[in-house]
């Protein structure tokens, strides 16, 4: 990755950033903290990972995702309005009783929203569906599910993997966000899932883990998934992050997992994100 | 019906499923570890690469199908209904019926005719949980005729489908001329005194009831309903009108299902005395499914004996 190109992906990453605060801020309401943790990731996936056509959003023979941790559809959202699927001035409608965009993403309303989702657990499976389904059409298309921490917790989850192990899905690329903690608190005091890194290679993964504010690793983790290939082993990326990233006050803060920003609150998020800007512009 | 052929319908499921497939390359089929039960062993036999064994892990089966379903594929997802409506019902509400994805559900060994397995696996509350889902529809077929063509049918509509079989041997009374229709009742003989809806392997028992109350004297209009949502309101608030009373047979509880369903659409629109017969409100146990049927009056008999009762006779 060039210098350049590192910095390009850290701007947008800004602007998937301010996208989030400025939906959840029209809301009043949704789940910035876990957003703003996989933004970096939502930027590389969105702007470099996927094959997908913002102009044929049904594209059949597009990269698909599945945001498991529904609740963080600010983060998808702002995603795809900066890649261009829809205006980035409809984000503050988020939530609105009138608008497209649902607190938990919905497929059949949302232009590159591939699964509806929002009940924990069930991404991944329909991920897993995904692969198996372009495995068996003979297409070379990837399937990646984004899944949160706390949501590790739920059983389906270990399904799905025991069903894309068994099923040779290398084609299927798991994304965990691990930002350490879920609405009641710390991941570990709430359901302890370590170690996560050995349950998904018990499951026959193959298991990498980066730092997920990190654009390198994030592309040689993806650089590991693409290798796989042929390996018939699904990749799990497990990407340490800090849930509220970008923001100072929400930063590594249970209490932001669902809470929206105020007036005085936005401001503040707002001008911390354009500090953010300027310095990668120097 | 000694002398009559008698079909269960998860064969039919099995066989209509390995005779779509021969035409339908997009069909693709998934079970849970109960292959040889819900007879999909039948097509997996035939079309081995299409046949995606979930293992004991229903939740996950039914998004994977969902998922298959978004790739231009028709997945056939197979259970017995107590998992594939009872376990998975929120993922069939949510990453199913939310999305309104082209995923049709089979589920075998509905009712309490599963017999010696017992109350856990006789499921009576399939067609009250998937009634509830916007856009489902709902279907349980009389015979292996029927049984047949609903698979096909199925197959052919777009959008989510929630199909119950059966266990036991049940009597083919259909001729291979029918012609099922989603969404339409049939009246299987006409009467004016009470109409008789039933549905599942419950109509040949009301076709009986129907010759006894025939020789009691009372006109007793039968009616297959088949789908059970979209429910055929036209032809139950024609026989609400024309019979004034209405009977109806399910092997579900009577909450939720093809009785309340019947019972809300009289109410609203053509008020008229309706009998549900059903498991009523209790548990099923273990024994032979003949037997339990008649122990929980799933029977003509009790179908004659309700109907008279219902008459004043």
């Amino acid at each position: 990755m060039t210098p350049e190109e590192k910095r390009s992906l850290q701007l947008t990453a800004v602007s998937v950033r301010e996208g989030i605060l400025t939906s959840t801020h029209g809301a009043k309401a949704g789940h910035p903290g876990g957003s703003l943790s996989a933004a970096d990731m939502f930027t590389y996936l969105y702007f470099k990972e996927m094959r997908i056509d913002p102009r044929n959003p049904r594209w059949e023979d597009r990269d698909r995702f599945v945001l498991s941790k529904g609740h963080t559809a600010p983060g998808l959202y702002s995603a795809l309005a900066h890649r261009g699927y829809f205006p980035v001035e409809d984000l503050p409608t988020l939530r609105h009783i009138d608008s497209y965009l649902q607190g938990h993403p919905n497929m059949n309303t949302v232009p590159g929203v591939d699964m509806s989702t929002g009940s924990l657990g069930q991404g991944l499976s329909a991920a897993a569906g995904m692969a198996k389904g372009a495995k068996h059409l003979g297409k070379d298309i990837n399937a990646y599910s984004l899944l949160g921490d706390g949501e590790l917790a739920e059983g389906q989850i270990w399904e799905a993997t025991m069903f894309a192990a068994h099923y040779k899905l290398d084609n299927l690329c798991i994304i965990a966000d691990i930002n350490g903690l879920q609405i009641d608190g710390r991941t570990r005091d709430v359901m302890n899932t370590e170690p996560v890194d050995e349950k998904f290679a018990a499951f026959g993964c193959d298991v990498v883990k980066i730092d997920g504010h990190d654009f390198e690793q994030i592309e040689a983790a993806f650089a590991r998934f693409h290798a796989n290939k042929g390996s018939g082993r699904p990749t799990c990326i497990l990407m340490k992050t800090t849930k509220g990233k970008g923001v100072s006050y929400m930063e590594d803060n249970a209490g932001w997992h669902g809470k929206a920003p105020n007036d005085e609150e936005y401001a503040k998020g707002m001008e911390e994100l354009s500090e953010a800007r300027k310095a990668l512009e120097v | 019906m000694a002398d009559v052929k008698k079909v269960a319908t998860r064969d039919s499921y099995g066989n209509a499923l390995k005779e779509l497939g021969a035409v339908a390359e997009n069909l693709v089929v998934l079970d849970a570890d109960l292959a040889g039960a819900t007879k999909t062993g039948t097509f997996q036999k035939a079309y081995p690469d299409r046949h995606f064994d979930c293992g004991i892990a229903e939740a996950n089966m039914i998004n994977v199908a969902a998922g298959l379903s978004t790739m231009g594929l028709v997945p056939f997802a197979a259970t017995f209904a107590m998992f594939a409506a009872g376990r998975a019902y929120e993922q069939v509400r949510n990453t199913i019926g939310y999305p309104h994805l082209n995923v049709k559900i089979g589920a075998t060994h509905g009712g309490i005719s599963v017999g010696e397995d017992g109350a856990s696996h006789q499921c009576c509350e399939d067609f009250a949980l998937m009634r509830t889902i916007p856009g489902m529809t709902v279907m349980c077929p009389a015979d292996d005729v029927e049984a047949r063509q609903m698979v096909k049918a199925a197959y052919e509509m777009e959008g989510p489908v929630y199909m119950r079989f059966g266990r036991a041997a049940t009597p083919v009374f259909h001729g291979e001329d029918f012609k099922f229709e989603i969404g339409k009742g049939e009246v299987l003989q006409d009467g004016a005194d009470v109409a008789i809806i039933a549905t599942g392997i419950m109509v040949p028992e009301a076709i009986e009831a129907g010759k006894a109350l025939a020789e009691a004297g009372i006109s007793a209009r039968i009616i297959n309903m088949a789908t059970i949502k979209p429910l055929d309101g036209e032809l139950v608030l024609k026989a609400a009108r024309e019979c004034g009373k209405i009977v109806t047979v399910e092997e579900h509880s009577v909450i939720g299902g093809l009785g309340e369903a019947v019972c809300a659409l009289v109410s609203e629109n053509c008020p008229v005395p309706v009998k549900r017969i059903g498991v009523n409100d209790e548990f099923g146990h273990s024994g032979p499914a003949a037997a339990l049927l008649e122990q929980f009056g799933l029977c003509a008999k009790n179908i004659v004996e309700q109907t008279k009762k219902l008459l004043g006779k």
